[in-house]
């Protein structure tokens, strides 16, 4: 008995050890990137002795990075899509899927095999005709092309259907008896019900739109349309021995992600272990 | 709507109730699904006869119906046609033909599909792409499913670590990768420079990481980092489903940790892998933004040992303007993409047999 005990003991210990060695590798690029971005250029690579918090931290790189690229600018610009591209997004699929969901209509299944189709596509395959149509429709250097190219998609429409179609039809039927609109209960009834659904939605789109990189530099070509992404890599590219300020500008684009994540952990968690436990 | 009831139809319409209410109390008592659907489309048919028949409107109910559905799915059907359906097809046109964006159209056939074979970039790009395939699908999936199986233990602080694992993922390519690029800096970084002091790498050897050879192990690694959060919590879900009595069972019969994971995880995990290296292997076919930012030079150009396919569909058509050929290296990623895809649907196929 006393050498199984001592063997689960050493097993314990060996989980922690790894577990520690996992976080480690994990926070360690964070963890760095933190104290690079209050550290000088000739301090960012000093190891011997290295320090976490330099004697006189510089904070100014958080300052300085605002007036040395016009960086207000790329976060308005970022924050304005991804709110317009979750909302659309939200709104035009949670509506979608309650048609597809509940609804019973003609050319349904038909109408719904055209977003199945896509699933196999990657944007990556159509980005170049898309790019043609959208400079034909004048929305060449645009956000509006980043709203359009971002809004309507398919993933949302099949999140949320297959969220809907888990409450119970029972439940539309004796609301249509009460004589409520199809509209009506999609406000009253299914939204408020949806709203799991619509939060893994809601960091799924802001996370992709925030941190989206190819869909702006195909679109967004002069300095005052860029965004955060785009914005902070010309910067690297410009300045590339400035490491504390690269380093300041990369905190702060990742703040407002990581706020979002850990406010909507657990239903991005949930949403992705859906998508798995669905295949 | 009760005005507009002619006194010649009250009888038929009494007819079509009767029947209406006779349907009804069969499709409730009807146990078969089958012929329950059948009972219910009747039961609608009926509906809308006898509401024809009060009404007299021009709209049916069905087609009054069917006109609120595509109200709901006109915003976004309306987007998707326009922003993806359209340009899908336009890009399968566009594989056979020469367009610079400008000038007219000219139709080439399957030209640009021979020019692929001797094109020495395009093969680097399908080289390099297929190698860091190859890597990294095996690599993320083995450290996501260590950590996965790790953290399904009851180990202190669970959240925190599984919060941890998804900062990765969440985080900004381009703000990540710098600190990357930093930390293994050729000259300056802090992991040469511990390869330098502890393991005595000579100066002149220390690798190069993101220059020549090791571009796609760095982002290999890089990816292998950045994902695993992610399937590990596919695979946390996964292992989540296996009966606890399993193990039970397992662990009276004398089975050690090992021959658990052997006999008992691995095989009842074997879908959520299947799963995992499809997304993977199709993540993988797509990378662009890593290889740009870890290998890219100043205006974010990729060599010949850095290229990937997606790289160069986005070089010949952005800054080539050979929209035609660039198209047909597109061709290429969906050819690869849908092969891992039917496999997929094969697999599906398989299991719910």
């Amino acid at each position: 008995m006393r050498s199984a005990h001592r063997k689960a003991v050493l097993g314990k210990i060996l989980v922690y050890i790894l577990l520690l060695v996992i976080a480690i590798i994990m926070i360690t690029p964070f963890l760095w990137m933190f104290s690079a971005a209050i550290k000088s250029d000739r301090e960012v690579f000093k190891m011997n002795p290295f320090v976490f918090i330099p004697k006189v931290p510089k904070w100014s790189n958080y300052l300085d990075i605002w007036t040395r690229i016009p960086f207000a600018k790329f976060v308005e610009n970022t924050v304005f899509l991804t709110v317009v591209v979750t909302i659309l997004q939200l709104l035009t699929s949670s509506f979608a899927a309650y048609s597809f969901a509940k609804l019973r209509f003609r050319y349904r299944n038909g109408l719904f095999l055209a977003y199945i189709a896509t699933i196999a596509m990657p944007w990556q395959v159509y980005m170049v005709p898309q790019f043609i149509l959208m400079r034909r429709m004048g929305l060449n250097d645009k956000l509006l092309a980043i709203i359009c190219l971002q809004a309507f998609s398919a993933f949302g429409v099949f999140l949320m259907k297959q969220f809907y179609e888990s409450i119970p039809d029972d439940l539309c039927e004796a609301a249509r008896i009460d004589g409520l609109s199809e509209y009506q209960i999609y406000r009253k009834i299914m939204l408020p019900l949806s709203k799991p659904a619509l939060a893994t939605l809601i960091i799924f789109t802001f996370v992709n739109t925030w941190n989206d990189y190819l869909g702006p530099l195909i679109y967004l070509k002069s300095q005052e349309k860029k965004t955060i992404q785009l914005g902070l890599k010309m910067f690297i590219s410009q300045y590339s021995s400035d490491y504390g300020l690269i380093m300041a500008g990369s905190m702060l684009s990742l703040i407002p992600v990581l706020i979002v994540f850990l406010c909507f952990q657990n239903y991005f968690v949930e949403g992705v272990a859906n998508t798995g436990l669905k295949g | 709507m009760g005005k507009m009831t002619g006194t010649s139809n009250i009888g038929q319409i009494d007819e079509l109730q009767r029947a209406l209410t006779e349907t009804i109390e069969r499709a409730r008592v009807e146990q078969d699904d089958r012929e329950k659907k059948k009972l219910i489309l009747n039961i609608e048919k009926y509906n809308s006869r006898i509401d024809k028949l009060r009404s007299g409107r021009m709209i049916s109910r069905q087609t009054r119906r069917d006109l609120i559905a595509y109200s709901f799915i006109a915003p976004n059907f309306i987007g998707f046609c326009v922003f993806t359906l359209i340009p899908i097809i336009f890009a399968f046109a566009l594989a056979f033909m020469k367009w610079d964006g400008s000038n007219p159209v000219s139709f080439e056939g399957i030209d640009n599909f021979k020019r692929l074979w001797g094109d020495t970039f395009f093969k680097a790009a399908f080289k390099n792409t297929i190698i860091y395939c190859i890597g990294t699908v095996p690599l993320t999936m083995i450290a996501s499913l260590a950590l996965a199986i790790i953290l399904n233990q009851k180990v202190f602080g669970r959240g925190i670590f599984r919060t941890l694992a998804f900062f990765p993922y969440v985080a900004s390519l381009v703000a990540i990768t710098s600190v990357w690029k930093l930390l293994f800096h050729p000259s300056k970084g802090p992991v040469n420079n511990i390869l330098y002091t502890f393991f005595h790498v000579p100066q002149e050897n220390l690798p190069q990481w993101f220059s020549g050879g090791l571009c796609v192990l760095s982002m290999i690694l890089f990816s292998v980092w950045k994902y695993m959060g992610y399937y590990m919590v596919i695979y946390l879900a996964g292992l989540q489903g296996i009966p606890g009595e399993l193990y039970e069972a397992a662990a009276l019969d004398g089975a050690g940790t090992w021959n658990q994971f052997r006999y008992i995880t691995w095989p009842q995990l074997s879908s959520t892998t299947f799963f995992v290296v499809v997304m993977l292997t199709i993540n993988c076919f797509k990378i662009y933004d890593v290889a740009v930012m870890l290998a890219g030079g100043g205006s974010g150009e990729l060599t010949v040992s850095a290229t990937v396919l997606v790289y160069y569909i986005y070089q010949k058509a952005f800054i080539d303007w050979d929209l035609g050929y660039s198209s047909a290296v597109a061709m290429v990623l969906f050819v690869m993409v849908l092969l891992v895809t039917i496999i997929q649907f094969r697999g599906q196929a398989k299991k719910e047999a």
